[in-house]
């Protein structure tokens, strides 16, 4: 009689290309990234950083009223886009605006979204960060922690009865691994064989718990074996491991119609959001280790300026190329104006049902009585 | 018996059927789709052959329990239609949109292989195929969600859960994602499910696989929510909901299943948002829905021997109300009793009595008395389970109250 020990003792490697230095490992095998791509990726994680300092000050200053930063994985959120394709959907969690980034969501769109205005595609409904775009295959952001993985399961499952030549891409965090969607989504979409990409950012915290308090097993990667799906570790902060990783995942995922499980190791450098203050609960000199040792853009920095493709002058030109461009973008969305009352009541159903019709002119008849009591910037 | 039935037949107003035919035709299936909540009503013309009257008659079911219904004196064996029980017709509906529109699927536990629980899928999967009608493991959250991430992509999936009662576990992809994605997008993505599943009271299935869902579900925004009681609505609501882009849950309930019923062999489709006349009258307007509707109408027998005239509605629609052919009726008849199955408190009888007297408050000659069932969880028991339930002879003591 042998019971399977709770741990196999050694731990799963994570498969990484470059050294903390930026200079890919030797004997390391990956698929070089061209000049193009890596640019691109890098100029995506610039400017999602520097999205994420001036939209979190936006909100220390009152304009708008949540943020929710990415800081720490910016390697994840550019790489894994970098390779998929437009036509690969993807469901978020909500810490991957970079992957909107890297799709063509433009600042003034990402503004209009946080600001709530009217030229918002969700229409002022949802808070900030909660982007969605429909155009660029990117679901919109539902709070709830794994709604989305059985979502990206049936996702999946509508992929592999058009037998289209894409895949699916879900994202969550450790925390997220916990919740009972998780397991069942995975279990779902190993049983029913679809092609989808569950990508784990294991970022060492859930608001205030880390993960020694999240799971007892070795990460997340484990459990991918446990309901019979592939599953690689990676290092989260190295962009070529992760572009590369995601790469074959997506071929694997659509040749073999399988499910895969990534999980990224990183470190989330930011707080858990603007509600959140995580010198509480952690110790400051580990967020500054992360911030600047381990940083993943200063990393790929190293390797892209080590091929000749930028350079420091291009560095600060884009900088505040992009921080100008930003600015700008907040004034303008912040002046544009809020979507109108009438767009409470639309799109709860796809026409106007009697009840909501009859609410809507009594709210209209209730601002008519009292209009000093009504915001004179919102339209009816 | 065929006395009373011709009674009944003979008392009504010769415009006063709500139940439509459309030919199956997909410019009418387009015309349904673009009507207007407040729906115009038939006129009482009919598109087919088939007398109204003559129909109503047919259906008016004489026992209050599930069982085959009793044909009435005229001859039957001559009528065109086909006969058939509630899950075939169910059935019947899902297989024909399933070839009029190949994004059509089913999910759920036991729809495949086994047929279902309740036979309401049985041979669809060896006629579709695995996938397009899939075995989920067990995970109702999980399942749900799966379907909505499908309609967010384009399919029309239809979700069962094998007893209403277990898609409470759904409740948070109901709530946060069915109904809201597609406000919250912006209107970018629909939701174009259908989550279906017996529900109600059984015969001493235990407090657990007895639950009425339609009480809880019916604050969530963006939903909609019918209920079936005949043949012949279940197959007509089951092709609207699958055809509606909102998310709909359709109610059926467990003792139901095997009633009998003639059903048109024209292709017809219902309206979600539309009451069904079962007997018009003057004196009081009884509000009923599922099974109930069988209560009622077996207290009506009882009511029309000692004089009375009820007019009995079957709201189908629990959300919205389809408060147009309420409305007609309570101004009619000035009295309204609602007989439902759910608990007193906070059940669909709650809000309806709330709706009627915010509308109809002048209209009322009486205050709106609703019989439910307790606020106690079902019992196993089987004389305990039954007077759980509004029982035929509490109606008919309830009108007498009423009309005195």
């Amino acid at each position: 009689m042998n019971f399977t020990s709770e741990s196999s003792g050694k731990r799963i490697p994570c498969f990484r290309v470059l050294d903390d230095n930026g200079y890919p490992i030797a004997g390391s095998i990956f698929e070089q990234v061209n000049k193009e791509i890596a640019v691109r990726m890098y100029s995506g994680m610039v400017t999602l950083q520097i999205m994420d300092t001036i939209l979190y000050e936006t909100q220390r200053q009152g304009r708008i009223s949540f943020y929710l930063t990415s800081t720490g994985e910016e390697a994840i959120n550019l790489a894994s886009a970098a390779a998929l394709s437009p036509d690969d959907v993807v469901l978020p969690q909500y810490r991957e605006p970079g992957v909107l980034l890297w799709r063509g969501f433009t600042l003034q769109e990402f503004a209009n979204q946080c600001f709530g205005n009217e030229a918002d595609y969700g229409k002022g409904r949802q808070m900030p960060i909660h982007y969605g775009s429909q155009k660029h295959n990117y679901f919109t952001v539902s709070s709830p922690i794994a709604t989305q993985l059985p979502q990206a399961a049936g996702v999946a499952y509508s992929l592999k009865m058009d037998k289209k030549d894409a895949c699916v891409v879900t994202y969550m965090g450790d925390g997220g691994t916990s919740e009972g969607d998780f397991h069942a989504a995975l279990n779902f979409a190993a049983v029913t064989e679809v092609p989808v990409i569950f990508i784990c950012r294991n970022n060492g915290w859930a608001i205030s718990t880390p993960i020694t308090e999240q799971f007892r097993s070795d990460g997340v990667v484990v459990r991918g074996q446990a309901y019979g799906i592939r599953s690689i570790r990676v290092d989260g902060n190295d962009a070529l491991a992760v572009y590369n990783s995601v790469r074959t995942a997506r071929q694997t995922a659509i040749n073999e119609q399988r499910p895969i499980l990534i999980e990224a190791l990183t470190y989330r450098v930011g707080h858990h959001s603007t509600s959140d203050d995580s010198t509480k609960y952690r110790a400051v000199d580990e967020i500054e280790h992360w911030k600047t040792a381990q940083n993943p853009v200063a990393r790929f920095r190293k390797w892209v300026q080590g091929n000749g493709w930028w350079t420091d002058e291009y560095e600060s030109e884009f900088r505040s190329n992009i921080r100008k461009q930003l600015m700008e973008a907040i004034q303008l969305a912040a002046r544009k104006e809020k979507p109108p009352i009438a767009n409470l009541f639309t799109d709860v159903y796809e026409e106007n049902a009697p009840n909501l019709v009859e609410q809507e002119r009594s709210l209209g008849e209730t601002i008519k009585k009292h209009p000093q009591d009504y915001p004179s910037d919102v339209p009816l | 018996m065929a006395a009373i039935v011709q009674g009944i037949g003979a008392t009504a107003a010769p415009s006063a059927s709500s139940n439509k035919f459309l030919l199956s035709s997909l410019g009418s299936s387009l015309l349904e789709k673009k009507r207007n909540f407040f729906v115009v009503r038939s006129d009482g013309k009919c598109y087919t052959g088939l007398n109204q009257q003559q129909r109503r008659a047919q259906n008016v079911v004489t026992n209050a329990v599930a069982t085959k219904e009793e044909k009435a004196s005229a001859a039957v064996g001559s009528k065109p239609g086909h006969e058939l029980l509630l899950f075939e017709a169910l059935r019947e509906g899902l297989e024909e949109e399933m070839d009029r529109d190949p994004c059509v699927c089913v999910m759920g536990e036991d729809v495949g292989h086994y047929g279902g629980s309740y036979k309401v899928t049985k041979g669809l999967a060896e006629k579709y195929g695995d996938l397009r009608v899939l075995d989920t493991p067990i995970a109702e959250n999980s399942f749900t969600g799966m379907g909505i991430g499908a309609a967010m992509t384009g399919l029309r999936p239809i979700v069962e859960g094998m007893n209403m009662g277990f898609l409470l576990l759904a409740f948070n992809q109901i709530s946060n994602n069915c109904g809201m994605l597609h406000y919250t997008s912006g209107g970018q993505f629909k939701i174009p499910i259908v989550i279906r599943g017996p529900g109600g009271v059984g015969r001493q299935l235990g407090a657990e696989h007895s639950q009425r869902l339609e009480s809880y579900f019916q604050s969530i925004p963006g939903i909609q929510m019918v209920a079936c009681s005949t043949a012949y609505n279940a197959k007509g609501l089951m092709k609207a909901a699958i055809r509606s882009d909102n998310p709909v849950i359709l109610f059926e309930h467990v003792l139901l299943y095997n009633l009998k019923e003639r059903i048109p062999d024209e292709e017809y489709v219902l309206n979600l948002e539309e009451a069904e006349m079962v007997r018009p009258g003057e004196h009081v307007t009884i509000l009923t829905y599922s099974r109930m509707r069988y209560h009622v109408m077996q207290a009506a027998k009882t009511l029309v021997n000692k004089g009375y005239d009820p007019e009995v509605i079957d709201i189908r629609s629990l959300k919205p109300f389809d408060l147009y052919t309420i409305g007609n009726s309570v101004k009619k008849t000035h009295r309204v009793l609602i007989v439902e199955e759910c608990m007193r408190t906070g059940g669909i009888g709650a809000s309806l009595t709330a709706a009627i007297n915010e509308n109809f408050h002048d209209h009322l000659d009486a205050p709106i008395v609703c019989l439910s069932s307790q606020d106690v969880p079902t019992p196993y028991a089987g004389t305990l389970e039954e007077w759980t339930l509004v029982q035929p002879a509490q109606i008919v003591a309830a009108v007498e109250q009423l009309c005195l």
